[in-house]
């Protein structure tokens, strides 16, 4: 307890002193902090909770004198694999993975197609937002009795059979590998897909 | 009653007192138990080969037939133990081999094993049967080269999960023609093998049940060596992939019609790498299945394991990846109505925190599998309610291991610590004997491993607890504590050194980046002989060596008959 107090007094300080660069900027503490958060080694024996890892009520105070948080810090033995197990794990791939699954994705009213490779989204989520980058516009909200509400838009795609489904009804896995093309239905088309507008 | 029997009349109702415990046991009886038991004692199971010396075992022993032996302790899995700590298995085999026990079986796990070991290993014991190394390193295919040349009576010889140095020998063609006697061959651990000699060598073992073959041999051998191995009961496929000049559906058919001529397979491993359209193969073979281990099978899609499971009717164990998700845990659910163990290991460690399963798979697992009594769980979240489900849905845990891959993760639903769903775990399941712990947890989920968990043998702890208390809850409520292991939490001498007689009643303790300091650890180890208390310390700071109340970064302690041992390296401490 004892150093945490003092580390606050040494801010203190440290707002007060002159020195050269930027205001704001406070490069003793951000290292510290990464480098707790970088690896499980206790940089010293004191500081050990401060960087810890426990959803204690000391992280919230700790969390706005941490620079930016490594997303996923890789700490020693964690999680508890084995490591034969985590070197066999990466799967060769066999010539049909490797190759992505290209679909053409077109737009009323959009003057030409783009293409997209379908391994590249890990899902429904992403892969909307993907579209919605792409041509600028807004998908509603998926539910499944009513199709996509509150857009005029409503993302389709040809299936295997020829037939036009709403993205979404079907597991991911599924759509990715009947999915022949991609299509966004605009207006009064997209209505009869359950499209309230 | 039994001292008016002669020695061969309680040798004889020995001989049906099988298990390791059970025959300790006996030879706690009185003297005379004791002097039967042990030289009609054919199996031995030493759990830490620095408990007790060769030489000792072959003393008590001189019957012995059948060893197992493990090294490093279990944290050495997850790169916890610096190379070169230790568990060398030389000096047991030179000793064994001086002495004219007749061994027959040797098991070795987290040891290493040299190319000169199995070499000596080889040539020493004539009627030498089985070799089964799990975890272990430090030989490389010129020691296998030994085995199969000069083992001539050689059943078994199954290579687990190994660091194997694959040299250019074509190891698997020593054995001699004369070699008929093989029952269990596992290579999958090596990247290469012979395929000629393999398919001769199944050829000539028609007595062969398990077969585990590696990544090297594709769909089209496969298909061969089936043809001539029906009679498998443990087939590990190895890669499941097409040769790139083969004529796809030529090779499909035959390997559909050869495999419906494997009656017998019960076990089913491999696929390291898979061809999705060749694996409704396996389809009737599903149908019998016991245990299917897919767990290193990434090239299988979701949908496809689904498709697959629901084959699997009459699976009681089940290992696999997590992205079968927790839709394919529900078909899991519905389907496989008789499984007791399921491992769910993660395809994506490191990810950034794409939710495999969850909380809701494992209940699922729950509602439809009563029967469940091992589970290895990874996954991105769980929650109270959910454990507090399973706990009254399965009471017949032995093995519980759950893992959140997002260390001390509170519910996420309630933002709580995981004490209650743990507590229920241990409530319900009254015999459980193995637990490890995760998700954010404080002392009072010790305190009820304390109270409730009466069975439990091996408890592994990472972030967890608040204070000492927590560590003392469990030694003190935990009377059949066997193995001890914790990482990453805040308990400290006090601890440590509440009840030091508490740790010859247990094989090992293992503590890392805890607060014990060297000065708790040197109080322990002068108060207790019998115990190795062994410091890792891999940093050079000299320095700080000598400071007792510096925090110890490892420590592993363990109760031994035979002292320090002496080939601990430079970075390892024998306090006394």
């Amino acid at each position: 307890m004892e150093s945490k107090v003092a580390y606050q007094n040494e801010l203190n300080l440290k707002a007060t002193e002159l020195r050269l660069g930027l205001p704001g900027t406070d490069i003793e503490s951000e290292e510290q902090a990464l480098s707790c958060a970088r690896n499980n080694k206790r940089p010293l024996p004191d500081n050990t909770k401060e960087c810890g890892l426990k959803g204690s009520s000391d992280d919230a105070q700790h969390s706005d004198h941490e620079a930016a948080p490594p997303a996923k810090a890789q700490i020693v033995g964690w999680p508890p694999i084995r490591s034969y197990r985590k070197n066999n794990l990466q799967p060769k791939k066999t010539e049909a993975e490797a190759s992505g699954i290209y679909v053409k994705v077109s737009m009323d009213g959009a003057p030409y197609l783009r293409k997209i490779d379908l391994r590249v989204y890990k899902g429904y989520p992403e892969l909307l937002k993907a579209l919605e980058n792409m041509f600028k516009f807004t998908i509603g909200e998926y539910s499944e009795r009513e199709g996509y509400k509150g857009s005029e838009f409503a993302p389709t795609y040809e299936d295997k059979d020829g037939d036009w489904m709403l993205v979404g009804d079907v597991p991911w896995d599924m759509f990715m590998s009947s999915c022949k093309r991609l299509r966004i239905m605009k207006g009064s088309e997209a209505r009869g897909l359950g499209c309230g507008v | 009653m039994m001292n008016y029997f002669p020695d061969e009349v309680l040798e004889h109702v020995f001989d049906f007192v099988t298990s390791h415990r059970d025959r300790n046991a006996v030879s706690l009886v009185c003297k005379l138990w004791y002097r039967v038991e042990r030289f009609s004692r054919q199996r031995v199971f030493i759990g830490n080969c620095y408990a007790i010396s060769p030489e000792r075992l072959i003393a008590r022993f001189p019957g012995v037939k059948a060893l197992t032996l493990k090294g490093k302790p279990h944290f050495a899995d997850f790169n916890l133990v610096p190379q070169d700590w230790g568990g060398y298995v030389q000096p047991w085999i030179e000793a064994l081999a001086r002495s004219r026990i007749g061994l027959e079986e040797l098991r070795l796990k987290r040891m290493v094993v040299s190319d000169e070991s199995l070499d000596v290993l080889s040539r020493s014991f004539t009627n030498f049967k089985s070799l089964v190394l799990v975890s272990c390193e430090g030989f490389t295919t010129d020691g296998l080269a030994a085995i199969a040349a000069n083992c001539r009576f050689l059943r078994e010889l199954d290579l687990q999960e190994n660091e194997i140095e694959e040299k250019k020998n074509h190891w698997l063609g020593c054995f001699p023609d004369s070699c008929t006697s093989l029952v269990s061959l596992n290579f999958a651990c090596l990247k290469e093998i012979n395929l000629a000699a393999l398919e001769r060598l199944v050829a000539r073992n028609p007595n062969l049940k398990s077969l585990k073959l590696n990544r090297a041999v594709p769909i089209e051998a496969l298909q061969r060596i089936l043809m001539r191995a029906p009679q498998l009961v443990d087939l590990g496929t190895g890669s499941f992939v097409l040769d790139r000049d083969s004529d796809d559906s030529e090779t499909y058919r035959k390997l559909k019609a050869t495999i419906q001529k494997c009656r017998s397979i019960r076990n089913l491993s491999g696929f390291l790498e898979v061809a999705p359209r060749c694996l409704p193969a396996v389809y009737p073979i599903c149908l019998n299945l016991t245990y299917l281990n897919l767990s290193y099978a990434a090239g299988i899609h979701g949908s496809e394991l689904i498709k697959l499971i629901r084959f699997c009717g009459k699976l009681q164990r089940l290992w696999i990846l997590d992205c079968i998700g927790d839709k394919g845990l529900e078909v899991v659910a519905s389907t496989c109505k008789d499984l007791q163990e399921l491992r769910v290991f993660p395809s994506d460690p490191f990810g950034a925190g794409h939710a495999a399963v969850t909380e809701t798979g494992l209940v699922a697992i729950s509602s439809g599998c009563p029967k469940l009594n091992s589970l290895l769980y990874f996954c991105q979240q769980m929650t109270n309610a959910a454990l507090i489900a399973v706990a009254k849905n399965c009471t017949n845990f032995i093995r519980f291991r759950l893992c959140i891959l997002d260390p001390a993760k509170p519910d996420p639903v309630t933002m709580q610590p995981l004490d209650e769903g743990f507590g229920a775990i241990v409530q319900s399941s009254k015999r459980i004997r193995r637990l490890s712990l995760s998700g954010l947890l404080t002392d009072r989920v010790f305190l009820y491993i304390g109270m409730y968990a009466e069975q439990l043998e091996m408890l592994s702890i990472a972030f967890a607890g608040d204070s000492d208390k927590g560590m003392l809850y469990v030694l003190n409520g935990c009377k059949k504590l066997r193995k001890l292991e914790i990482r990453d939490s805040p308990f400290g001498d006090m601890a440590l050194l509440r009840d030091v007689g508490k740790y010859e009643t247990m094989r090992s303790l293992w503590m890392s980046s805890c607060d014990v300091t060297l000065g708790g650890c040197k109080t322990l180890a002068k108060k207790m002989p019998r115990l190795n208390v062994e410091i890792i310390n891999e940093n050079d700071q000299m320095e700080f060596a000598h400071e007792d109340s510096q925090k110890v970064e490892k420590m592993y302690l363990y109760r031994t008959l035979v002292g320090p041992r002496k080939d601990a390296p430079e970075f390892v401490w024998t306090l006394v």
